[in-house]
């Protein structure tokens, strides 16, 4: 197993670098401070969950590390590279309505894949239809899925393209919870198998929990980093683990003094 | 099972057929009751439309009305879509245009006859041009608010997977808005139908408006005039019908709330 490799991190840092981030919004008028001096290194391979109170600005962030949107300070760089707008080595899968519903689900995951052969379009598509269990859904379209299956097939679509990062932006929020807690382990199962960075933004602390190497905590608007948790217990984690437990709360509490503060 | 909500096989037929019938009968009695000498019987109305076939005269005014709505309804969407479709995509030029257009609208592709006799002269490149007229606005705002009421996250996740912007348009803003230009293509269908009628009236010498008013002229034939009428009626419920059957297409079902 490679569980190991997932706790332990020798070095902090190398993949995706934010340095003095800061967005402030014109509205009406008045200038709005979203987020402010985000700092943080990401490593190759790590899970980092970003948590936070609604409307904080955890998607405004994603989308500048995404490239959908320019900072109003600072930088986001990748691999040393400044990030200048959205690029397909980086995908971003939304909470839902994301696939497309004029596509199958190969038309779906195949959609970033012009550029290959049609024999090793095939083959990648039918790679990612097993890995995301969509067998015998190949010529479904997304109106005929459960939303579950969808964000699946999202996820599938993003990872068809070899991407070296994922955002996900609260990407099970619009499921119930029995299939939330379902993703969860296809998308750690997927994660070991395929070692991709992931960032992904939640408000669910037992998801950060679950999911993340580092929980990552910001603030009430203008967001800061407020906390970065390590969660240094080996997959599969056991979710009433004494160990689990105490992560839990001790997260709980921090974001109960971000809430109050 | 059984329900109104949910009818038999048969009862989808016979209702609407009961209904009919009734309808044509009070019709008769209505003739009968009324010794009226002017309007015309259903069964003279069928006696006419035997007429009308037996010379064979018919089915070159059926052509004729279907070809100058394939030809004004085709130049419009030819010109029409691409046209919405730009200017959903460039809301500043559309911003420019809008008002121009949302004066034009209104304005009944009956009202340009004089200017369409001016421009085209009496004959068959009028009658097109007015039925161009009546389906090209339809189509233009319908592709424009496709486009516009395309999710952003779709042209995000199009952007996301390296496309250029005119690849999004074709491959994701396209599609995307297609069930909605499909509605306006299907209105503006409806509306080239209604005025390839009055447009024949008018300007050209052939066609089932041409007939309409042809034998209402020559000797006053109510029955040929209510015949004619029927299956002006019945054409376009054919081509509407057949429209509809785009929207079952499974890339564009999606846009139509059909269950599954």
């Amino acid at each position: 197993m490679s569980t190991e490799a997932v706790t332990t991190f020798p070095v902090r840092g190398g993949k995706l670098r934010m340095e003095h981030v800061g967005v402030v919004f014109e509205r009406d008028g008045k200038t709005v401070s979203v987020l402010e001096d985000i700092n943080l290194d990401v490593s190759d391979g790590e899970f980092i969950c970003l948590v936070g109170p609604s409307g904080c600005g955890k998607s405004t962030l994603l989308n500048v590390m995404g490239g959908f949107l320019w900072p109003t300070t600072g930088s986001v760089t990748i691999d040393r590279e400044v990030v200048r707008g959205p690029d397909p080595r980086r995908i971003l899968v939304f909470q839902e309505r994301g696939v497309f519903p004029w596509l199958t689900v190969e038309g779906n995951i195949g959609f970033g894949l012009s550029q290959l052969s049609r024999m090793e379009r095939e083959e990648r598509i039918a790679h990612y239809v097993q890995m995301v269990r969509l067998q015998g859904f190949e010529q479904t379209y997304p109106s005929d899925l459960s939303g579950g299956m969808k964000q699946r097939l999202q996820v599938a679509r993003a990872l068809a393209v070899n991407p070296d990062i994922l955002y996900l932006d609260e990407p099970f929020g619009a499921l119930d919870s029995i299939t939330r807690l379902i993703m969860r382990g296809e998308l750690l199962r997927i994660w070991q198998s395929e070692r991709r960075t992931i960032i992904f933004v939640t408000h669910d602390v037992d998801e950060a929990v679950q999911l993340a190497d580092r929980v990552v905590v910001l603030s009430a608007r203008p967001a800061k980093i407020q906390d970065v948790l390590t969660i240094d217990i080996p997959h599969p984690r056991n979710i009433s683990s004494t160990r689990y437990l105490e992560h839990r709360d001790d997260l709980l509490k921090r974001i109960g003094l971000a809430y109050t503060a | 099972m059984n329900s109104l909500s949910n009818p038999g096989k048969w009862e989808k037929f016979f209702w609407p057929l009961l209904g009919a019938a009734l309808l044509l009968a009070l019709w008769h009695y209505s003739v009968i009751w009324t010794a009226t000498q002017v309007f015309p019987s259903p069964l003279s109305v069928e006696k006419g439309l035997a007429e009308l076939l037996r010379k064979h005269l018919l089915w070159a005014d059926i052509g004729d009305s279907l070809r100058r709505v394939a030809l004004g309804f085709g130049t419009a969407a030819v010109i029409g879509i691409p046209l919405g479709l730009t200017l959903g995509w460039y809301p500043a030029v559309n911003q420019i245009l809008n008002p121009m257009f949302q004066i034009l609208r209104p304005i009944s592709p009956i009202a340009w006859i004089p200017i369409a006799i001016i421009l085209f002269g009496i004959g068959d490149h009028a009658a097109v041009f007015l039925i161009f007229l009546g389906s090209f606005f339809p189509i233009v705002v319908a592709c424009v608010s496709g486009v516009s009421n395309v999710p952003s996250i779709f042209r995000r996740a199009g952007r996301n997977f390296g496309l250029s912007p005119a690849q999004v348009l074709a491959r994701v803003v396209f599609p995307a808005a297609l069930p909605q230009i499909l509605i306006g293509l299907r209105i503006a269908l409806g509306i080239a139908w209604l005025v390839v009628v009055a447009a024949e009236m008018i300007a050209v010498d052939s066609g089932l408006g041409y007939l309409v008013i042809d034998s209402r002229n020559s000797g006053k034939r109510y029955d040929l005039v209510v015949a004619a009428m029927l299956l002006i009626g019945l054409i376009g419920l054919a081509l509407d019908i057949g429209f509809r059957r785009l929207e079952k297409i499974r890339s564009v079902r999606w846009g139509f709330g059909h269950e599954s």
